[in-house]
């Protein structure tokens, strides 16, 4: 490890402005800072001095994410081999191996994608590359379908960093979730990519899986537990959640595993909660934003149980926290520092309606079964309002309060 | 009016009149004007052109009849005038549009009628044909209009190569693309990515003009 900080030391000086590679100082810094802590400190002003800095958020956040990309890989060899084609005699190991190679290229190209166009941006405004895309680059490829084409990640991903989060002046400055934004881009520019029954499992569409002699298990569609869903409530072929009939006979203990197929890293409720205890343990993951979207989304539920109308609305509230994208979303997209509320009570108005309206999403359209994007999405906007209001509230209490003392 | 020196007809106060809005005064860009129809009509180049030149005629003889008309308008009731005369020529070029292109009139539909409340047009009228003389402003009104036609043209350009593979009506993407897995951009035909692609331009454009960028 010393010959790489001497080797790093002795090139800094054609970095540093003036020097022969001048322009690329900004890439210099990055991969410095990435690689070694830096020795420099705040030297003036009142600052807060804490160990804990971007760069260790992200870390944290990275790690918190890794249980859900790991069952996430598994799931991709399990749902291809075990599920669709009834194979019995791959191993654990193996079925990750393949999934791994599934989902490598995409964590590849999203990254390269994302940090070239990072750190062009910050070469051209003479900026430091700055770490939140560590974060985004890992978050993109897990609530991607596993079969998306390449290309098609890669422009995703470009819009999002450029119109999403550049064009507002850079990380912390961004209005709306880059990862969402993301797959809400795939969603409505290539929506044949990302819905449908068949794109959630590797190699289903176009029937790539069959090429070794193999055939799909009878009856196998792919379909996910919320794509079963949101056919009966389409086909009204039934009208209570007790008749579904689950692909696959899926159960819910099975969805709170993740034994299910979906995009890569949404499936494990389980992984996906034990990220939620690192990020909350850490305190980097807002508990109040969590804890307020499964109560918002546990409340739509109920209200809709009441109701009752449709297949949908019969659906136990306690099933929306296991289906799709709403553990993921809570915990790891909801959460996200810079596009949340920032005040405490703004937290929980924005946690609780993020889950009310995933419900309702859900239950009300079924062209758009997955409403955990579109709800966090739309709160993204909805959060400067909902802090302007919760600070103004604050005021007014404060100077009716020093009134009354005066 | 005699005893004034007779300016040349393309003076360079003129040649600004008319160039102006082309570039740096764009009324798109910069007054951020007529953005409706921008966003409406841009899916495709046939109609973004013919609603280009539709709105450059319109706002040309706008802005010279109101022009010679400025002296004699009560000044209380002149939107009421600028209007009368603003819908007459929509008329005209409605007539001209379903003569003459009858497919591009039925899919710019209700946006030639629409053309009368284009805030460009109002805009010239009060800001520019009201005080000045029948030649500039209607070269203002010709600038005005091109600098409009420009950007939805640009508009236009990128949502109908990467929105249907198409420019003009041509297949211009090459059918080994599509074997190959290339997709069109469905975002691009909806009206919420043409904001996005004026507001990219506008992007460029400021800073390209640091003058232009607001503190």
């Amino acid at each position: 490890m010393k010959g790489l900080r001497n080797y790093l030391d002795k090139i800094k000086p054609k970095f540093q402005a003036g020097g022969k590679y001048g322009r690329f100082a900004s890439t210099f810094e990055a991969f410095e800072s990435f690689l070694y802590v830096p020795n420099t400190v705040t030297k003036q002003g009142a600052h807060i001095r804490d160990a804990m800095d971007l760069k260790r958020t992200m870390t944290v956040v990275i790690v918190a994410l890794l249980p859900a990309l790991l069952f996430g890989m598994f799931n991709v060899g399990y749902q291809h081999n075990n599920v669709a084609l009834g194979l019995s005699d791959t191993t654990v190991m193996q079925n990750f191996w393949f999934g791994f190679l599934k989902v490598l290229p995409i964590i590849v190209v999203a990254y390269v994608v994302g940090l070239g166009i990072e750190f062009i941006f910050a070469e051209v405004r003479h900026e430091e590359v700055n770490e939140g895309f560590l974060v985004s680059g890992l978050l993109i490829p897990m609530i991607m379908p596993v079969d998306c084409p390449l290309w098609i990640v890669a422009v995703a991903t470009a819009f999002a960093v450029i119109v999403g989060k550049e064009m507002f002046g850079g990380t912390g400055m961004n209005i709306f979730n880059p990862a969402l934004l993301a797959r809400a881009f795939i969603f409505f520019a290539y929506p044949t990519s990302i819905s449908g029954n068949e794109v959630w499992v590797a190699g289903l569409k176009g029937g790539a899986m069959l090429q070794n002699g193999g055939a799909l298990v009878d009856g196998y569609s792919g379909a996910t537990p919320l794509g079963d869903a949101a056919a009966a409530l389409s086909s009204g072929a039934v009208q209570s959640a007790d008749a579904i009939q689950w692909s696959m006979g899926t159960t819910p203990i099975d969805w709170f595993y993740g034994f299910i197929p979906g995009s890569i890293g949404e499936t494990s409720t389980l992984a996906i909660l034990i990220g939620a205890l690192i990020l909350v343990w850490t305190g980097v993951g807002s508990w109040r934003i969590m804890l307020s979207t499964v109560v918002g989304g546990l409340a739509m539920g109920g209200v809709f149980n009441l109701i009752g109308a449709n297949v949908m609305m019969t659906l136990p509230a306690w099933y929306h926290l296991l289906l799709g994208g709403f553990a993921f979303g809570t915990v790891f997209m909801a959460t996200d520092p810079v596009t949340a509320a920032q005040t405490n009570r703004g937290k929980y108005i924005y946690g609780f309606l993020i889950g009310v309206l995933c419900v309702l999403t859900r239950v009300l359209n079924p062209g758009y079964p997955e409403g955990m994007m579109l709800a966090i999405l739309f709160m993204n906007a909805m959060a400067p309002l909902i802090d302007h209001y919760v600070v103004q509230g604050n005021v007014k209490r404060r100077l009716k309060r020093s009134k009354a003392n005066a | 009016m005699s005893t004034k020196e007779k300016e040349p007809l393309f003076s360079a106060k003129n040649m600004n009149a008319l160039l102006g809005p082309l570039g740096r005064n764009n009324p798109i860009l910069v007054q951020v004007l007529g953005i409706c129809s921008a966003l409406a009509v841009t899916a495709k180049l046939k109609p973004a052109f013919v609603m280009a030149l539709s709105v450059t005629v319109v706002t040309a003889f706008a802005n010279l009849l109101i022009s010679l008309m400025r002296r004699g308008i009560p000044s209380r009731i002149r939107i009421i005038v600028q209007l009368v005369v603003v819908a007459a020529l929509v008329i005209l070029v409605d007539q001209v549009l379903k003569a003459f292109v009858y497919d591009i009139s039925k899919q710019l539909s209700v946006f030639v009628g629409l053309i009368i409340t284009n805030c460009i047009i109002m805009g010239r009228l009060e800001a520019f044909a009201m005080g000045n003389r029948p030649w500039p402003s209607f070269l203002d009104g010709i600038g005005n209009g091109l600098g409009y036609g420009l950007i939805l043209l640009v508009v236009a350009f990128f949502r109908e190569l990467l929105g249907s593979g198409t420019l003009w009506g041509y297949p211009v993407v090459p059918q080994w693309c599509y074997d190959h897995g290339y997709a069109n951009n469905g975002l691009m035909i909806l009206p919420p990515m043409a904001l996005i692609t004026v507001g990219i331009i506008i992007w460029i454009h400021r800073s390209r003009n640091k003058d232009l960028q607001e503190k």
